[in-house]
């Protein structure tokens, strides 16, 4: 990201000396918002130490944000697993030779991206108890999973396919020329590279599993979110500072993640033909009809 | 399936979905908005203005819409007294598209970003090279250039919003997801059909914007 050196050359003094102001200006509107924002919470009186206090007792560690912080990572962790599986199965069989397979894991993948994930969440929550496939306490837990495994899933089926896509096509042909089928040439030679080459857009999709698995607050699921709430509705009502907790968990979360895929993708960058991405696209954006994706 | 077809006529499902589309409207425009601000910050030479930039971007993306949703009509509204309207239903939709707006914007000025970065060195250094100072340079040479790199990136964006305003429901917008979940209750034995119409309205608006998008981005690349 060298974008700002793009812009401008080394400044001069006058250049130095407008920066230096500007930086002052924007420095003061900057903790202008700021000091809005905290003066309007303490009108509010959301500085009282009672409302704060929940954050720092083991009471509400020990029965909302640990439990809620393991649910969450439990759904995350059974979704990502899950999704990878779904992936690379209809990666792969978008990249079929048969036809009718292709055309059937295309339908599949292009409808998933296209729903949200609620929605399936919302379908599954009614469905399975019905088909008889959960329990009350573990439909909730499920439907998250399935719901996050159909769209994540669909997801990095997009990516399994585009990463084999992108590699050198020498790659293929030297797979076919030493005997091999298209089948064998994909899985032993394609997409083990592919799969380091889409490594960081992996995680980062990883990333989305994890911030839309607290879309199981609205299907009753007690991850983080919906514990921070819980928590926040007992007096003394400390609703602001729960969810801001839950907030930080999470973005803390996250940047691990994020870190790791930065890291990974320095490591194992050099062991494929393809290119692996150090700056993926951003999570949610990778939620569309691919370029010519849709048929 | 005449039976079915009666069931969904007792809903008005058009209404909800044009409940999506007027927050999808109203949340593009302002994430758009401060999306721009936000990009244009993150590329000033101003390093304070850069770092508030960053920092907003950072933190936002990384937490949960639902989260921000939810801070909205919990918080923003009862606690701190942000307060769109006396009518709840009215106050709800406004406070749902101030939450999608913040989340979508990190996205936005992320996708701007990259177009940015789709535009050469030399452009910057020919801009530069006939003296035209920083606001002009971005304003005449650099952004035009970046818009158009940036349509795909930024139809992403506008997808991912399309479908994330759903989310609403966490804010008790009567927009399809709820009115989705309304019909599963009350009507147990076309759990299945019912998914399957609601799904097939979010299919049709999504896969024509995208194919837009494809067809506008390869439209409007600048060729070099």
């Amino acid at each position: 990201m060298s974008s700002h050196s793009v812009l401008f050359d080394a400044p001069g003094p006058r250049a130095r000396r407008n920066q230096m102001i500007g930086n002052i200006v924007g420095a003061v509107v900057v903790i202008g918002i700021g000091a809005f924002v905290v003066a309007q919470m303490a009108s509010k009186g959301q500085f009282a130490a009672e409302l704060w206090k929940p954050l720092i007792e083991a009471r509400s560690w020990q029965y909302y944000f640990l439990p809620g912080l393991q649910n969450t990572l439990i759904a995350a962790a059974y979704s990502i697993v899950l999704a990878m599986v779904f992936g690379l199965l209809f990666g792969v069989g978008r990249l079929a030779s048969n036809r009718v397979v292709r055309w059937f894991c295309g339908a599949v993948v292009e409808f998933f991206r296209a729903v949200p994930v609620l929605i399936m969440m919302f379908a599954l929550y009614a469905m399975l108890p019905r088909l008889g496939l959960t329990t009350p306490e573990t439909n909730p837990l499920i439907a998250v999973v399935i719901g996050l495994t159909l769209y994540n899933g669909s997801v990095i089926a997009e990516l399994v396919r585009s990463g084999v896509y992108g590699l050198p096509k020498g790659q293929r042909e030297a797979g076919l020329a030493i005997g091999m089928t298209r089948g064998k040439s994909i899985r032993f030679i394609e997409l083990p590279q592919a799969l380091i080459a889409m490594l960081p857009s992996l995680v980062s999709q990883f990333v989305v599993i994890l911030k839309d698995s607290a879309l199981g607050a609205l299907i009753t699921y007690t991850e983080l979110l919906r514990a921070a709430r819980l928590l926040g509705s007992d007096a003394p009502f400390p609703i602001l500072q729960t969810l801001f907790m839950a907030a930080v968990i999470f973005i803390v979360l996250n940047f691990i993640l994020s870190r790791i895929a930065e890291l990974v993708a320095r490591r194992v960058g050099g062991r494929t033909s393809g290119r692996a991405r150090a700056n993926p696209a951003p999570p949610n954006a990778v939620t569309v009809p691919a370029v010519g994706g849709t048929k | 399936m005449s039976d079915f077809l009666e069931v969904l006529s007792n809903y008005d499902i058009l209404g909800a979905y044009w409940i999506n589309l007027s927050l999808t409207f109203f949340a593009a425009i302002f994430s758009l908005i401060i999306g721009t601000i936000l990009a244009m910050m993150r590329i000033a030479p101003v390093s304070s203005l850069r770092f508030a930039g960053t920092t907003y971007v950072t933190l936002v993306r990384n937490t949960p819409l639902t989260i921000i949703v939810v801070f909205a009509v919990l918080v923003l509204w009862p606690v701190l007294g942000v307060q769109f309207s006396e009518t709840f239903s009215i106050n709800f939709f406004w406070l749902a598209v101030v939450a999608l707006s913040v989340y979508h914007a990190s996205f936005m000025c992320e996708a701007l970003r990259s177009g940015i970065n789709t535009v050469p060195l030399g452009q910057a250094e020919a801009a530069r090279a006939i003296g035209l100072p920083f606001l002009s340079a971005a304003r005449l040479v650099i952004l035009p250039q970046a818009f158009r790199g940036a349509v795909a990136p930024l139809g992403n964006t506008l997808i991912a919003l399309v479908k994330n305003t759903t989310v609403a429901a966490a804010a008790s917008v009567p927009e399809v997801s709820i009115l989705m979940k309304e019909m599963l209750d009350q009507n147990g034995n076309y759990v299945l059909p019912i998914f399957l119409t609601i799904a097939a309205g979010f299919v049709i608006i999504v896969i024509p914007v995208g194919l837009a998008v494809t067809y506008l981005s390869q439209r409007l690349a600048v060729s070099r």
